[in-house]
Order: C-alpha cells, then sequence, then structure tokens
C-alpha cells in the first residue's frame, strides 16, 4: 500500500537532508509506529508519504505510483491523515467537519447525497462520537475533538490510514481508547496504517512493526523485540533506559540521571 | 425560508431602488418613464451587481486568508484603483471610458504588484505576506494619490474625492451590460472553488490531505476576486464595508460552506449596495451623497455590533 525505497529528502535551503535512504512497506493490515526523538524526520516522512513533498532522491509510492504523482482528490480517497493539529478558521459543527472527510468523492459541483451522510453516521458512531454531532468544534474536549478527526480520516474511506501524534496531550485512558481504536480499525478493515508517536510503550504494544528514526536516518526497523533494545533506544533518545518485557512486548523504562559523584 | 427572505429583499431593494426618487413617477407609468428605463433602472442594478460582486469577493478572501475580518479592499486594489481614476481626472483624459478604465488598470496594477510580492518566499502563495502587501501597496498608492490631488486645482480636487467615496451615478446599460458579460467568469471560478475552500478553513496541509489542490487554489481565488473587486471599483468607485459586512452576516446565517455563502452574500450584497444608492440619492435630494459614505454610516455600527457579540461568544 505504502512503500518507500532509500526515500531521501532536504528542505530547499536546509544545509543537511532531513530524511536520508528511508525504507518502508506497509501492507494492508498492517500496524507501523513510526518513532523518534523530536526533529527526526517523522513528519517529514508523513509528507513523503501523502505526496506533499516530493523525494530528493529515492522512490515512495502509494499502490505502486510515486505519492507526489498522484492527483490530490484521488490520493485522499486512497490515504487519509489525522494531522496533529488544525485549527478551524470558522467555527463548524462536527457533523460538518466529519462531512469534510466526503469531500474527495463528490464530484465538483454536486451535493452530498444520502449514502455520504450515512457514511458520516457510521464513522462518527466508529469513533464513538455520535453523541457529539451536533456539538461546536470549539466545544469539544482534547480526546473528543481527536475522535472527531479520526471519524473525518475514516468518512474518507481510506485504505492507508496515518496518524501523526495523535495522543499528544490526551490523558491514559483517551490515549488508550484511541490506540485500541486503531488497532481494531486495523484489524476489522484491513486499514494499512502509520501511526507517529512519542509513546515508545504504547508503540510496542500495539504496532506489528517500528521504525525508529534518529537524525533523519532509519536507527531500527522491524518487529518491535527487534527494535527496542535498550542499546539502540539509549542510542536514539541519547538517555539512559532500561528495557522489560510486558507482555512479551517491550517496555521502556527511563532512568533517572545518576547523581553526580561530587556532590554531597 | 431564509433564502424565500433573501429573494423578496431583493425584489424590494429593486423595486424601491425604481420607485423611489427627487421626481415623482405614478405607478401606472412606471414602464413607460424615461426617468426609469434609462436613469434609475440601470442604475438600481449596476449597484446590485456590484454590491453582489464586493460581497462575493470578500467572502472568498476570508477564506483565503483564513480570517473572518478580511474586506476585498485589504488587498490594495482601492488604492491601486483610486490612483488610476485620480491620474485620469489630473490628466484630462477625455471620454466616459477613460475613468473607469483607468481605475481598473490601476487596480490590476496594484493587483499584479500584492501578488507578485506574494511569491516572495518561493513559489507558494503565503496569505500572511499577501495581506502585508496589500496594506504596504495601499499605502502607497494613497500617497501618490494625495500627492496629485494637493497638487490639483480644487474642482478636479473635488471629484477626484468624491470618486475615492464611490457612486453610482455614471450608471447607463452599457456599464450594466459590461458587467453582466464580465461578471460570470470569475464568480463561476470562485463557485467551482467553493468546496476547497471550505477545505482550506482547516489550513493548508490538512486541505491537501482532504484532497485540495491549495497552490492552484490559492491562485485562483486570488485571481478571481480581485478580478471582481476591480470591474466593481472602475464602474463605482471604492465602497467599503460591503465586502466585509455582508459575508459575515451571511456566514451567521447560513454557515461557512461556501457553496451557500456565495449565493448568500451576493444577494445580500446586492440588497445592501441597492438600499444604501437609494438612500444616498434621495436622503438629501437633489443633492447626492456618495455611497461609500451611506455603507460607511452603515456598516462601521453593525460592525461594532458584530464585534461585540464576537468578542463575547
Amino acid at each position: 500500500m505504502l512503500t518507500l525505497r532509500g526515500a531521501t529528502y532536504r528542505y530547499p535551503g536546509a544545509l543537511r537532508n532531513a530524511l536520508v535512504d528511508v525504507s518502508l512497506a506497509v501492507r494492508p493490515g498492517e500496524l507501523h509506529a513510526l518513532l523518534g526523538p523530536n526533529g527526526s524526520g517523522k513528519t517529514t516522512l508523513l509528507r513523503l508519504a501523502l505526496g506533499v513533498l516530493a523525494p530528493t532522491a529515492g522512490a515512495v509510492e502509494v499502490d505502486g505510483r510515486a505519492a507526489a504523482d498522484w492527483d490530490r482528490r484521488a490520493l485522499a480517497r486512497a490515504a487519509a491523515v489525522v494531522p496533529q493539529r488544525e485549527e478551524s478558521a470558522f467555527p463548524q459543527r462536527v457533523r460538518d467537519a466529519v462531512m469534510l472527510g466526503r469531500y474527495p468523492h463528490l464530484s465538483r459541483f454536486g451535493a452530498p447525497g444520502a449514502a455520504d451522510r450515512a457514511i458520516v453516521e457510521r464513522a462518527l458512531a466508529q469513533c464513538d462520537a455520535a453523541a457529539l454531532a451536533d456539538r461546536w468544534l470549539t466545544t469539544l474536549s482534547g480526546g473528543e475533538y481527536q475522535r472527531v478527526r479520526l471519524a473525518r480520516a475514516l468518512a474518507q474511506e481510506p485504505r492507508l490510514l496515518v496518524l501523526d501524534e495523535p495522543t499528544a496531550s490526551l490523558d491514559v485512558r483517551h490515549e488508550m481508547e484511541l490506540f485500541e481504536r486503531v488497532r481494531s480499525l486495523v484489524d476489522a478493515q484491513r486499514l494499512a496504517a502509520v501511526l507517529i508517536t512519542h509513546h515508545v510503550n504504547l508503540a510496542s504494544r500495539f504496532a506489528d512493526q517500528v521504525l525508529l528514526l534518529g537524525e533523519g536516518r532509519v536507527a531500527a526497523s522491524g518487529a518491535p523485540a527487534q527494535v527496542l533494545t535498550r542499546d539502540t533506544v539509549e542510542r536514539v533518545f541519547a538517555w539512559p533506559v532500561a528495557i522489560q518485557t510486558f507482555d512479551g512486548r517491550p517496555q521502556m523504562i527511563p532512568l533517572r540521571s545518576q547523581p553526580s559523584t561530587e556532590s554531597h | 425560508m431564509k433564502w424565500l427572505l433573501l429573494v423578496l429583499l431583493t425584489g424590494l431593494a429593486l423595486l424601491s431602488a425604481v420607485l423611489l426618487g427627487p421626481t415623482h413617477v405614478p405607478l401606472a407609468e412606471l414602464a413607460r418613464s424615461p426617468i426609469v428605463r434609462d436613469l434609475r433602472l440601470p442604475r438600481g442594478l449596476l449597484a446590485f451587481l456590484v454590491g453582489g460582486s464586493l460581497a462575493v469577493a470578500g467572502a472568498s478572501l476570508q477564506a483565503l486568508v483564513r480570517n473572518p475580518l478580511a474586506d476585498p479592499f485589504l488587498l490594495g486594489l482601492s488604492g491601486g484603483a483610486g490612483l488610476g481614476a485620480v491620474a485620469a481626472i489630473a490628466l484630462h483624459l477625455p471620454g466616459p471610458w477613460a475613468l473607469p478604465l483607468a481605475a481598473f488598470v490601476g487596480a490590476l496594477a496594484a493587483m499584479a504588484l500584492v501578488y507578485r510580492m506574494g511569491l516572495v518566499g518561493g513559489a507558494a502563495l503565503d496569505p500572511r505576506v499577501l495581506l502585508l502587501s496589500g496594506v504596504v501597496v495601499g499605502a502607497f498608492t494613497a500617497a501618490i494619490t494625495t500627492a496629485i490631488v494637493s497638487l490639483s486645482e480644487a474642482a478636479q480636487l473635488r471629484n477626484a474625492f468624491l470618486w475615492l467615496w464611490g457612486g453610482m451615478s455614471d450608471a447607463s446599460w452599457v456599464t450594466v451590460r459590461v458587467l453582466c458579460l464580465y461578471l460570470p467568469l470569475p464568480l463561476l471560478v470562485l463557485f467551482a472553488a467553493a468546496r476547497p475552500l471550505d477545505l482550506l478553513a482547516l489550513g493548508e496541509e490538512p486541505a491537501q490531505y482532504l484532497g485540495a489542490d491549495v497552490e492552484p487554489l490559492k491562485r485562483r481565488v486570488y485571481l478571481a476576486a480581485s478580478l471582481l473587486t476591480a470591474a466593481a471599483v472602475a464602474v463605482s468607485g471604492v465602497i467599503g464595508f460591503v465586502g466585509l459586512i455582508v459575508p459575515h452576516f451571511a456566514r451567521r446565517l447560513w454557515g461557512h460552506h461556501h457553496r451557500t455563502l456565495f449565493p448568500a452574500s451576493f444577494l445580500g450584497g446586492g440588497v445592501l449596495l441597492t438600499v444604501a444608492d437609494t438612500l444616498a440619492r434621495t436622503a438629501l435630494a437633489p443633492r447626492e451623497l456618495p455611497v461609500g459614505i451611506v455603507t460607511a454610516l452603515l456598516g462601521v455600527p453593525l460592525f461594532a455590533i458584530l464585534l461585540r457579540r464576537w468578542t463575547h461568544v
């Protein structure tokens, strides 16, 4: 569904590459977690995958076709993004906001039909957001807003779902709910999914594959147990950690920095 | 219901534009009266077309710069048009079309300059830079305009000053016909962009992920809205507030979907300017006020009320 082969990108005028030689293959029914410190190239990878940027070297393909060559509307029918943050310039109700996910399916002058409305209601229900449908976006809490954005992405009826730090600023319960929901969508609808996150432990527990980026390069990739070793994690995040196994998956515990021997 | 009311208001506004005036025309002679046929009817229609165009231009620019307080004249077009018009007056350019053409050329020149400055950071059009460029170009052209005005004779000065405040007194069937030929293209371009503009409200990157081709969209919308504004300013001078107030009310009543917002704004803008022009020529008859003064006198209090409600929500 999504393939990167040696993808490299340098922003215009930048001194160094934002992404170097990254390869990745996401197939239907697979949830891939994308981990890495701030500035490691995660969002750049998302932009390449969605064709907003074209790689300066290597290839990025969706369904075997260069992502940057896709017609934007056609790509929006195949791949949906839950963006990290966005702010509507004008007030909007939840149902209307989710209907925006149907736009790539509508003809230029055609109005949304009964089928589109049914898909919107189904997407709202799938994200446990049906009760929010008539609320204004501005009145939603962080967790509710995130469910609405996921519903909008589902209304696009995509085969590839990309989530950019969807649980930033959510509490434990909402975080877990979102990861559970994404996992079950991937399993039930055989979606291909890429999840960008800072939650190493949740990524380890929910993802089939983990891609760990450091300074724009692949530090490690593969199953969570292969990638999340103490050496690798300490090297990439530049912090001492312990790794323990829980439910058969590695879990990371960041260590307190050792008190300096000179202090009393 | 809302639409019915709007259509009704449209009819009423046009009817009052035809009925009211310093010269009384009995209802029975309405169809035959040369005053109605040659003066009031084309003038009412012109006001309607100009008001509608300004309102749609305002609504689309608000979506483009993602700010509900944008106005069609914020992008420096009025300054360019004013400079063109004042130059035409100062140079005594002959013929009935010299003034509107000079204003149109001035507006287009300002549009091109602002657009070029908006591209300054590369190939992507940045709405924030666009806004700033509009303000800067507006200030620059206003300075030159004032310089010309201050060096010209008193009679010219008065003409130029009055023109800058807008007026429909040059209305004729020819201007109405020219607008009827000219307006459909930019209006259609904007209407075709209605749904992508809904997406743009979320920001450029989310809009792209939902299928909007953002760069061509911004260019098309900027050019079409500017062409509407340039035509409006060429035939009737600078008429403020219609492009700000009308989309604002339309957004409250119809919501932010541009497919309904554009037609509602067009009709609403038409109604407002037709009524304002009728007031302008009847309130102090036989003297006539520049219509921009009427829209400002109506628009500023309305805007103050809106701002108050806005900050209290």
